[in-house]
């Protein structure tokens, strides 16, 4: 029914965010039990860190039981060049999950699982009994399962483990944390000789892609507006992600044209503080919202996008391509409507015409440098700027 | 029991070491490693990334490269002589041996800060 607008403004309630729930207390004393009795516990971290806080009890609870912490690729959650950061050494027998989507299957990040290792999960994930099988999986694999946010249950977590370590455990504790420090230099090292493969080759490599910008901006407060999941991960196996803002993480679903209007999202919270935000972008990404640009540019916020061009959407390649051999429909099949090729796209071209500063297509690895320190100091007057990369596929 | 051991090794190393039963055009080996789809997932230089291994410039013994690529694990989709013959296998073969050994890290100057 029609009714006439009050004369005096609507009432807007005040906004509360809701408290978060912490973890029940006699199953938080359970996990410090199986965690501080572990011999080689494992801590994943998932989405855990909302606040700056987060890093900074996920860090004391790592020092505490000097247990190894991957911090997967979803948002900062440890610095990345902290001595405890990664997977560790040997196998977990004891792994704590901490809002790790699907339960933090044995498969989470990589890290080896003892056969009869116990599991803890604690995430808001399980509150969410509207949730589907991408967030539960087929069941939680876990030993204790605490349906709570992490962050808020960490203080709690803390203090039980400092309760019950004994002066006993303090001396084995120090000794596996050594252990650990020498597999994340290990890890480091391991890292930088694999960067090294396909270093000179063009299509230019993402490793050397990554070492590249991280030259350039190393020195800056920076921060990475786009998902590394496509990237093979480089920017966290070489660049230092010691703050909270470092990183945004990625969209938590498999769908496409997120990353461009996300990164220009980004960029603008991070124009108050002065921040210099890099986009890595996909070049199919880019094409479901390419205005994007003309945003950045119209509303001068400052966004280096370095084109990550492997001229194709090539997680659905490596997909179809799959399908294609499964299905015996021929092999090279799998590229048609996944490629962009014939013609290739000028994403500088693109990027000029929508008022960004532009370079590229690149193709030769020597270029790459000089071209991204010309568009950071674009970048650096308040502008948008581009770096079109033609890159290996991952 | 050493001695048997000692043999053992010998014949696997020498096995490991065989070089492929057809010789390998690296050129064309290429051709068929991009055609193929084999560079979608271990780059066009073989290298590897989070999607595939790195498969040079030193690929798994001839005859183990042979049968992973025939009934391979995981997501890698089989490739069946339909698709791939064992001389292109080898041309194959071939194009990834050739390729350059990764420059040290020590004279990279990006990597060794």
């Amino acid at each position: 029914m029609w009714r006439p607008l009050p004369d005096s403004a609507p009432r807007i309630p005040r906004l509360t965010m809701p408290a978060p729930p912490a973890g029940e207390s006699g199953a938080v004393r359970e996990a410090a039990r199986l965690l501080v009795a572990a011999e080689n516990p494992r801590i994943n971290a998932g989405r855990v860190a909302r606040t700056p806080n987060g890093i900074t009890l996920l860090v004391e609870l790592a020092e505490l039981l000097q247990a190894p912490v991957n911090g997967g690729g979803d948002r900062v959650n440890f610095p990345s060049r902290h001595p405890l950061a990664g997977n560790g050494s040997g196998a977990a027998d004891v792994i704590l999950n901490l809002e790790v989507q699907g339960g933090g299957g044995p498969g989470f990040g990589g890290g080896a699982r003892a056969a009869n290792a116990k599991t803890i999960n604690i995430s808001s994930l399980s509150l969410y009994i509207k949730s589907n099988l991408q967030d539960f999986q087929h069941m939680a694999d876990a030993d204790i399962d605490i349906a709570a946010d992490s962050e808020a249950t960490l203080p709690m977590l803390v203090e039980e483990v400092k309760r019950q370590i004994g002066a006993d455990r303090r001396h084995a504790l120090q000794d596996r944390g050594n252990k650990m420090a020498d597999a994340h230099r290990q890890a480091r090292l391991a890292a930088m000789e694999a960067a090294a493969y396909g270093w000179d080759s063009s299509p230019i490599s993402l490793a050397r892609l990554s070492a590249e910008l991280w030259a350039q901006i190393k020195d800056d407060d920076w921060s990475l507006v786009s998902w590394q999941g496509f990237v093979s991960g480089w920017p966290g196996r070489l660049w230092n992600f010691d703050k909270h803002y470092r990183y945004i993480g990625g969209q938590g679903a498999g769908a496409m044209g997120y990353g461009a209007p996300a990164a220009v999202g980004a960029a603008l919270a991070n124009r108050k503080h002065g921040r210099l935000s890099i986009n890595i972008q996909t070049d199919g990404d880019l094409n479901y919202a390419p205005g994007v640009l003309w945003t950045a540019c119209h509303h001068q916020i400052p966004l280096l996008t370095v084109m990550h061009n492997n001229r194709a959407y090539h997680q659905e390649l490596m997909h179809v391509q799959k399908m294609c051999n499964r299905h015996s429909r021929g092999i090279d099949r799998g590229r048609i409507g996944s490629e962009i090729v014939d013609p290739p796209i000028d994403y500088a071209k693109v990027a000029q015409g929508l008022g960004v500063h532009a370079e590229g297509p690149i193709t030769d690895p020597r270029e790459v440098g000089p071209a991204i320190a010309r568009a950071v100091a674009v970048v650096k007057r308040g502008e948008p700027a581009l770096v079109d990369v033609v890159s290996q596929p991952r | 029991m050493i001695r048997p051991l000692v043999v053992l090794a010998f014949a696997i190393i020498a096995q490991a070491s065989q070089p492929p039963a057809l010789a390998g055009d690296a050129e064309h080996g290429r051709t068929l490693f991009v055609k193929n789809g084999c560079y979608q997932c271990h780059n066009y230089e073989g290298h590897g990334g989070a999607a595939g291994a790195r498969l040079a410039p030193n690929p798994l013994p001839w005859r183990g490269f042979v049968s992973y690529v025939r009934a391979p694990r995981g997501d890698m989709p089989p490739y069946t002589v339909k698709v791939m013959s064992e001389q292109e296998l080898a041309d194959l073969y071939a194009y990834l041996r050739s390729r350059p050994r990764p420059p040290a890290v020590s004279n990279i100057p990006l990597l060794a800060r």
